[in-house]
């Protein structure tokens, strides 16, 4: 099973990413239990679980910021990561505006500012303040600074936190279409299944250790997925799997007016790490 | 009169560097970092006495063995950072006095290292100054974008490849290399007032990092301007006159800032 990662063979066929029987234990008590994880480039994968399933911690591990207690982490070399953290806690004492937080992005080039932040509507932000921006608009303006560094893979924690249920499946299908145009891997942290659905290639069920994992139509029958979240939720989700036809093109996002409307505190999984 | 122009020139070049580290300081909420690292230098210097190092460098060598000490007993999380800190700065502090006290053979003027000493200020330092303020400056624009993405998050920075640990390492080192500056004009104790009162006072009025780095070196000069002319005028003590003047300086830029309608 063990995969030989070289440059050479970094096509979509080989993964960008492998976890192999990863465990973390922090004074004494298990986050992470025996977890098999790989990321191919052009492939969504989606976790999903309960509070305090180790979501977040997943995604440090993968990300190599967080060591795992046993188990492997294998990555191509010098893979280039765009990472959309649930949020910056930038000081107040720290006069930066938005263009200049972007421009921070490893590999950052000018040219690419304006194609960015016309795709994720924040052209107007650049010049505000960050500790200003909403937290529809910080969530915009963190996914812009992950694609300004080109990456192979894209990592995001809760993308779509601080958003209504339009901008939600309005970010999710951009995701699509930006792991599309780029080619990379993604892989991101949701609460519900129901929304990112249409928009992922693999889901995998977190509680501690990897409950079921599979294409979400499966995930949805699965009984440990059902046991996991409930036949009440499970049912709720039912009606939400009709395919998002009711989606606008990429650049009238700011129809919706999401970003004047910003429930960052409607959602009690924030806290979570 | 003379002495007062070299002292000035000192004071300059502090501030040159002292601008950009202490808005660093002041973003990065290591205004007791910097303490804690500038009362080591005491003990810096009796140990430089002591193996008959240069000063300069034994304080600065002192400074990093301080700041990776700390960050090694900062990663176990058993002992708050804040208590952490305050215990090395007083351990340090009283290592470096009692240290001293064994060293009878050599004459140390422990004011002049406590509070600073302006007289100590010659021409040699002032070539020493330029050149460290030089290096320190070219190494800092270096690092200057790393060393914000860095400030701004570090685990963003860690996933996009930044330098983390290495960039954190030698932001520790400019810090000694500025303490080890600055103890001669204004001393141990009022070190990481010349830091960071100067970038807190000027940070409403500034629109972007570079900015508050170069209002708080130029604050900085104007601070060392008036706390020398002060020191001379009413034969003040030099150290403390320059931490007041900025400090007035702080006062006014709040009171102006929220006469023009800020917060």
């Amino acid at each position: 099973m063990a995969t030989v990662f070289s440059p050479t063979l970094a096509n979509m066929t080989h993964p960008l990413l492998k976890l192999r029987q990863v465990s973390l234990t922090k004074q004494g008590r298990t986050l992470l239990h025996s977890i098999d994880l790989e990321i191919k480039a052009g492939e969504i994968i989606t976790l999903i679980g309960p509070n305090g399933a180790g979501k977040s911690t997943l995604l440090k591990v993968a990300l190599g910021l967080i060591k795992p207690s046993s188990g492997q982490r294998l990555s191509l070399p010098n893979l280039r990561i765009g990472y959309m953290p649930q949020k910056v806690s930038l000081p107040d004492t720290l006069p930066i505006n938005t263009k200049t937080f972007l421009s921070l992005a490893k590999g950052y080039q000018p040219s690419e500012l304006q194609h960015v932040s016309h795709r994720l509507n924040i052209s107007h932000l650049l010049d505000s303040p960050m500790q200003t921006l909403s937290g529809g608009e910080t969530q915009r303006v963190l996914l812009a600074r992950a694609l300004l560094s080109k990456p192979e893979l894209l990592v995001l924690d809760e993308p779509v936190q601080g958003l209504d249920v339009s901008g939600q499946s309005e970010l999710y299908h951009l995701i699509a279409n930006l792991k599309d145009e780029l080619n990379c891997g993604v892989l991101m942290v949701s609460h519900d299944l129901h929304l990112v659905m249409a928009s992922t290639d693999r889901v995998i069920c977190l509680n501690g250790h990897i409950c079921c994992e599979g294409h979400p139509q499966a995930v949805q029958q699965d009984p440990s997925y059902l046991e996991l979240f409930g036949k009440t939720m499970a049912a709720h989700l039912v009606p939400y799997t009709h395919h998002h036809d009711h989606t606008h093109g990429e650049h009238c996002q700011h129809d919706h007016g999401h970003d004047h409307h910003d429930h960052s505190h409607d959602h009690s999984h924030t806290g979570e790490s | 009169m003379i002495w007062l122009l070299d002292a000035l020139l000192a004071g300059w070049l502090l501030s040159a560097m002292s601008g950009p580290l202490g808005s660093f300081i002041v973003w990065r909420r290591m205004a007791y970092f910097g303490d804690t690292l500038a009362h080591s230098a005491l003990l810096g210097i009796t140990l430089g006495f002591l193996l008959d190092v240069q000063l300069d460098v034994a304080i600065i060598l002192c400074a990093v063995f301080v700041a990776l000490l700390l960050a090694s007993l900062q990663r176990q999380h058993l002992i708050p950072s804040d208590t952490l800190l305050g215990l090395m700065a007083h351990t340090t502090l009283a290592a470096g006095l009692v240290t001293l006290s064994l060293v009878d053979n050599v004459r140390i003027d422990i004011n002049a290292y406590l509070f600073g000493d302006l007289l100590a200020v010659n021409r040699e330092d002032l070539i020493t100054m330029a050149i460290g303020a030089a290096i320190v400056l070219a190494a800092l624009a270096k690092i200057w974008r790393g060393l914000l993405a860095v400030t701004v998050s570090e685990e963003l920075a860690q996933v996009e490849g930044y330098p983390v640990a290495r960039l954190r390492l030698l932001f520790m080192v400019l810090l000694a290399v500025v303490i080890a500056g600055a103890m001669k004009l204004v001393g141990v104790l009022l070190i990481t007032a010349l830091l960071i009162i100067p970038a807190a006072a000027v940070r409403p009025f500034s629109q972007s990092p570079g900015q508050m780095a170069g209002f708080a070196t130029v604050m900085s000069m104007i601070a060392v301007a008036v706390g020398l002319g002060l020191s001379y005028q009413f034969d003040t003590p030099a150290g403390p006159s320059i931490v007041l003047a900025s400090a007035l300086f702080f006062v006014l830029s709040q009171s102006a800032y929220r006469l023009v309608g800020g917060r």
